[in-house]
């Protein structure tokens, strides 16, 4: 946007605001999408829901319940996993619950596992989807491209145990739902097979199996990385409530002998006529 | 060396702690790369130098710590038009937990528009182009890969809209260069209007944020940290002033809600 346009809009912004998705109207209604939430959408799950205002397309039945299916599989109340700890410790701490949840959620967005995995395993579906179609590339070829140029691909390998005991359960119900044979699934475990050749660790992880049920819904990239936020919520709460059941200050307690320093050894200050420290 | 199962160690350069006799859960002292905090730094050392430490082993020199006081002093408050602070006291109007003010200046103040992901951007920029104009991208190209942060749509530290040679920035930078005269800062003040030009958009605040990490020896990831951190203080009391004033004194725009194509 050049200058002149930008400055128009700003003008034109400052005076009202502008929105094509939605209003409130107090004591009268809400508009959603288009749509009056009450009359219209009330009964909605709130998953369809949550895709319809991100997307503003509406889900199958099917395809609703695959997500919900995708993220009970992975509400694990884990408070030792990093992003659940941060609500445990928040509890611990006596913060307030939604601090320590939505800071957890943040942390979520990580890059080696949850919204930045995500993202970077749906872009890698999608860009070699798009290579084998526009290029008559192989699975193989744009793998080769990918572990050269980017060195790893989200969405296979896992630390601990390759193998993932989610992806069984959701593509038992991905069958049943008719939803196993999309071109994304179809694609995730063809890159499977290809890099576990080079390495049997690289299995598929649920990142890419995400990724490619998501992506077969017809979600672009930027509309996943939306989509997944709540992912790992219903784990995070089990953490807190346990959390705020212990005493005060109690939870991942660390002794002062647990912090292995391997930093400077002790030093004088002698900085007050402004030099630089010198170690005495 | 801790004597505990290494599985459950914390690792660090930065911080060691010794613990009173007989119970291993209490400090006694707090060391800071060998600084004795409570002992020693407490009184004496100034707040730049403790923020410095938390980052480096050794400080640079006064006119180094001097730099980056007047830079700290330039941003602590980005005022209320500013987006991340609009954000907190959205936060105080209603109500909100303090940590929540912050939480909200730091999500948007993170953005890469002008807040601290524009910072680390804009650092590794200096540190791929240096004091080079023709290496200065005034269109970055796009990431093969696709990041959770948006695909950047200027060079990092300049502002698309603003005026060339703002006299805030022209302001700033003459104060950094005459304090510290260190490269990058007195590079940039020289050179402000001809990058402007080559760039097609004004230098911003955050690209001499930028200058003057990436001069004190700061890595991106830290330079970004510092920025998030510094300009907090103006949105701590921006959440708290309206607070007091309440929601009737903040501003609700009228709405016009426009059919979805």
């Amino acid at each position: 946007m050049n200058k002149p346009d930008f400055s128009r809009l700003l003008e034109e912004n400052a005076r009202r605001f502008r929105t094509t998705v939605g209003m409130c109207v107090p004591g009268s209604h809400a508009v959603f999408r288009g749509e009056d939430l009450h009359a219209s959408l009330r009964g909605e799950d709130w998953v369809a829901l949550y895709v319809y205002g991100i997307t503003g397309r509406k889900l199958s039945t099917a395809q609703v319940r695959m997500i919900h299916a995708i993220w009970v599989c992975t509400s694990y109340p884990d408070g030792r996993l990093w992003n659940n700890r941060v609500g445990l410790l928040a509890a611990g701490a006596r913060s307030t619950a939604s601090l320590g949840i939505s800071a957890a959620l943040a942390v979520s967005e990580a890059t080696a596992y949850g919204g930045g995995a995500g993202l970077r395993a749906i872009d890698f579906l999608q860009r070699c989807r798009a290579r084998i179609e526009q290029e008559g590339a192989t699975v193989a070829d744009v793998v080769a491209t990918e572990l050269a140029q980017q060195r790893r691909i989200y969405g296979y390998g896992r630390p601990i145990n390759s193998t993932d005991e989610r992806i069984p359960w959701v593509m038992e119900l991905a069958r049943e739902l008719g939803l196993d044979g999309g071109a994304f699934v179809r694609l995730a475990f063809e890159v499977e097979k290809v890099l576990v050749h080079v390495n049997p660790a690289l299995k598929m992880n649920y990142a890419a199996l995400h990724a490619a049920l998501i992506a077969d819904m017809g979600l672009s990239a930027r509309e996943y990385q939306l989509l997944r936020i709540p992912t790992f919520l219903a784990g995070m709460p089990p953490c807190f409530v346990e959390g705020a059941q212990q005493p005060a200050g109690a939870m991942f307690p660390t002794p002062c002998n647990a912090i292995n320093y391997h930093g400077r050894p002790g030093r004088r200050w002698l900085r007050e006529d402004g030099d630089a420290a010198k170690e005495k | 060396m801790s004597d505990i199962d290494p599985s459950l160690q914390i690792h660090t350069d930065i911080w060691m702690e010794e613990a009173e006799p007989g119970d291993r859960f209490r400090t006694r002292a707090a060391f800071c790369r060998g600084y004795d905090v409570f002992g020693e730094l407490v009184g004496r050392a100034r707040w730049v130098e403790m923020l410095l430490l938390q980052f480096r082993d050794d400080l640079p020199a006064k006119p180094e710590l001097d730099m980056l006081e007047a830079l700290a002093v330039a941003i602590a408050n980005p005022g209320p038009r500013d987006a991340s602070v609009h954000a907190a006291m959205c936060a105080g109007v209603g109500g909100s937990t303090a940590a929540a003010a912050l939480m909200a200046a730091l999500a948007v103040g993170a953005g890469a528009a002008g807040g601290a992901r524009e910072v680390f951007d804009a650092m590794v920029a200096w540190e791929r182009c240096g004091p080079d104009f023709e290496t200065w991208d005034p269109h970055p190209r796009a990431a093969q890969a696709q990041d959770i942060w948006p695909q950047r749509e200027r060079a990092a530290g300049f502002d698309a809209h603003g005026l060339l040679g703002a006299l805030p920035v022209r302001q700033l930078l003459q104060t950094l260069a005459h304090i510290a005269a260190s490269p990058r800062v007195t590079w940039l003040e020289k050179h402000q209007a001809a990058l402007e030009q080559r760039i097609g958009a004004p230098l911003a605040l955050a690209g001499v944020a930028a200058a003057v990490f990436t001069d004190l020896g700061l890595g991106a990831a830290e330079g970004e940290m510092l920025y998030l951190l510094l300009r907090l203080p103006g949105a701590a009391a921006h959440a708290l002033e309206q607070q007091t004033h309440g929601y009737r004194k903040f501003p609700f725009p009228p709405v016009e809600l426009e059919e979805q194509t």
